[in-house]
């Protein structure tokens, strides 16, 4: 067992040896007109991926055998699981992170906060694409187009009309809505792989239609100067006006966590899991599928085109290069890495997505390796996300006797 | 007796292919009509034509409420629903992942109306609508035994709670007929008994009448009040079980002929 293991960690590592070798051992010295052999990268690349397949063998083996691949001892299980239920921890928790929230461009530097203010923005594209996404189970890869128009309709409002931040919010949503429904309407009835390709061409058309119509957007070069939102009108600095951003964005990341929140468990939000569940069953049980789906379209580019208008007025630079199909990617993988429908998986994630590169910049040469390693692993190992979605207690008519029962009682 | 669906002379191509060739059958009032045939018969076509998934090429497909008929070619399958017609499925098709309350209390989405705006808002009338749906919901997973389990998700449950819960939820419809589709199919003797008990109570309960298509013999002699019997796309026989047990076309089309050389 153990030398077949070697065995196959050792065929992996020479495998992988002989794969990055034009990449890692070759390396052409162009002055002299010499090759440099690096054995020694080659060898160093081996030894290292022997040892990690010997991990992943290990892991894979303990998960065969339905054990954990970490045995915590019992007692720090115990409390873990029984943390989420104290109150003190359920309402402590988030107090305490908001708070933190809160006090914290109070404390750090204008460049901390900026990092922040990004990562809060992705917070809430993230949390507005998985209402389509994560909800109703409809793979849309071009959400950055509505957020382009979000930006877009901002930059192009202020550049020809003088429109402000506060006209241009509104404004900003109506439009990635009417590009929403521009998407939505024709391409309602396809499914799956069909409307995921759909949808990235309309991200690309977007992205192209902004680089191709110099004229009105700038083309390549973008709208530049946009003004930051005003706050009735005061001057403020630099610093003040970042800080007054990112109370923005924290107020709107928690407005979009209310109404997300709140829709995922209303009637429309049960209709929209069902749906991602079995679009025929949920059809036959007398939900208009079309209409469902169309308004979570709706919403979901609305809020992206809240999040592009706040960044516009953040950046005050936008250019297309911003919207690319990465971007919508980067969305993509925040919702899944999250957890298909879960808030707090979703934004965990949106967090970590941003803010783990922005402090791994030690390691910058390897940050998307890593990044892509760390979404090959959790794929593999937990498939259904850091959070796997959270149920709705529900108040059932037996448990109401027994409450005003008690109540008698009490009383 | 009011009849409650009738279908006159529908018939369904696909191609070339006569997969349903006018077939008229009629559900009255408080009645279980069973529909029977060898495999490929065209039973789940007609299912299928009758619940919307399919347009009829030809005939017609009434359904009686009130004193309103509606005719229901070209209907959406959630407008039916809507209408007064619910069914389940061959193969189960609940929502897996979604808990066995809310799996009753998205058959009460055609019954109810709060919106998008509603939601965010949660004003008195919708959190109202809402506990009336969850009330009724759980009501219904009483009368199919399931109330207990309201809280597990869906997938977890044994394959004949799962069969129930699936009537629940069409239940939660309100359909004044409900069309089940192989109810029994793959369950044991105890588990059938079970459930056409179960099919008869629903049906005094809340006044209903029922369509199957059923393979169990048993189960289909015993429950049904008339019995339709479809061959290649036609209906072959029309009958109570008692003259359909007789009927020599039927006999043949399941035992097959003698051939004698």
């Amino acid at each position: 067992m153990f030398k077949q293991r070697l065995l196959k960690a050792a065929l992996a590592s020479v495998w992988f040896m002989v794969l990055t070798f034009p990449l890692m051992g070759i390396q052409l010295n162009r002055v002299d007109n010499v090759v440099n052999w690096r054995f020694d990268r080659t060898a160093m690349m081996g030894v290292g991926i022997f040892v990690l397949a010997m991990l992943w063998n290990w892991c894979f083996e303990r998960r065969a055998l339905g054990l954990p691949i970490i045995k915590l001892p019992d007692k720090v299980i115990n409390t873990a699981y029984c943390l989420p239920a104290r109150p003190l921890f359920r309402r402590g928790l988030p107090a305490a992170i908001l708070l933190g929230m809160l006090l914290m461009p109070l404390v750090s530097s204008i460049y901390q906060t900026n990092i922040m203010i990004s990562a809060l923005l992705y917070v809430m594209l993230a949390l507005g694409l998985n209402i389509v996404v994560g909800l109703a189970g409809q793979l849309v890869l071009g959400y950055a187009a509505f957020y382009a128009v979000g930006a877009y309709t901002y930059g192009i409002l202020y550049e020809y009309f003088g429109l402000t931040f506060w006209v241009c919010l509104p404004l900003g949503g109506l439009a990635a809505v009417l590009a929403g429904l521009l998407l939505g309407l024709p391409v309602l009835g396809l499914r799956g792989d069909y409307l995921a390709i759909v949808t990235l061409g309309f991200g690309e058309i977007v992205r192209l239609l902004l680089l191709s119509q110099a004229d009105i957007t700038g083309g390549p070069a973008g709208i530049s100067n946009i003004p930051r939102p005003g706050f009735f009108g005061m001057e403020m600095s630099l610093d003040q006006v970042t800080t007054y951003i990112y109370y923005l964005v924290l107020g709107a990341v928690l407005l979009t966590i209310m109404v997300i929140s709140r829709l995922k468990n209303s009637r429309v939000g049960l209709a929209l899991q069902a749906l991602r569940e079995d679009e025929i069953a949920c059809e036959a049980m007398g939900v208009n599928t079309t209409r469902v789906k169309l308004s979570a379209f709706v919403l979901c580019s609305c809020w992206a085109g809240f999040a592009g208008v706040i960044f516009a007025a953040k950046t005050t630079y936008i250019n297309p290069a911003s919207f690319t199909f990465m971007e919508s990617a980067m969305i993509l993988s925040m919702v899944v890495l999250g957890g298909m429908g879960s808030i707090t998986g979703v934004v965990i994630a949106a967090m970590l997505l941003i803010l783990a590169p922005e402090y791994l910049r030690a390691f910058s040469e390897y940050r998307m390796l890593l990044f892509g390693a760390i979404m090959v692993l959790m794929m593999i190992f937990r498939p259904q996300g850091i959070v796997s979605s959270e149920r709705r207690q529900y108040r059932i008519p037996s448990d109401r006797q027994n409450v005003t029962d008690n109540k008698e009682l009490s009383a | 007796m009011n009849p409650v669906l009738e279908v006159r002379g529908l018939s369904r191509f696909f191609g070339g292919l006569k997969a349903v060739s006018d077939v008229s059958l009629t559900v009255h009032e408080h009645e279980i009509v069973a529909l029977i045939g060898p495999n490929g018969a065209g039973k789940t076509t007609f299912f299928n034509c009758v619940t919307g998934i399919y347009t009829p090429s030809t005939g017609d497909v009434l359904l009686h409420t009130g004193d309103k008929t509606t005719r229901l070619n070209g209907k959406k399958p959630h407008q039916i629903t809507a209408l007064g017609m619910a069914r389940t499925f061959q193969n189960i098709r609940l929502f897996p992942g979604m808990t066995v309350l809310e799996n009753v209390m998205l058959g009460r989405h055609c019954r109810t109306k709060a919106g998008v705006l509603g939601a965010l808002l949660r004003n008195a009338a919708t959190r109202h609508e809402e506990q009336n749906t969850i009330d009724r919901a759980y009501e219904l997973l009483r009368s199919v035994n399931l109330h207990n389990a309201y809280a597990s998700t869906a997938k977890n449950l044994p394959y004949g709670a799962q069969r129930r819960l699936e009537i629940a939820r069409a239940l939660a419809t309100d359909p004044s007929v409900l069309l089940l589709d192989e109810p029994a199919a793959g369950m044991n003797p105890f588990e059938t008994r079970e459930l056409e008990n179960l099919v008869k109570d629903i049906r005094k309960k809340y006044n209903l009448c029922v369509l199957l298509i059923e393979h169990d013999m048993n189960m289909v002699m015993s429950m049904s009040d008339r019995i339709y019997v479809m061959e290649h796309g036609s209906c072959i026989a029309e009958g109570t079980p008692e003259q359909i047990r007789h009927n020599p076309k039927v006999i043949k089309a399941y035992l097959g002929e003698e051939s004698d050389a």
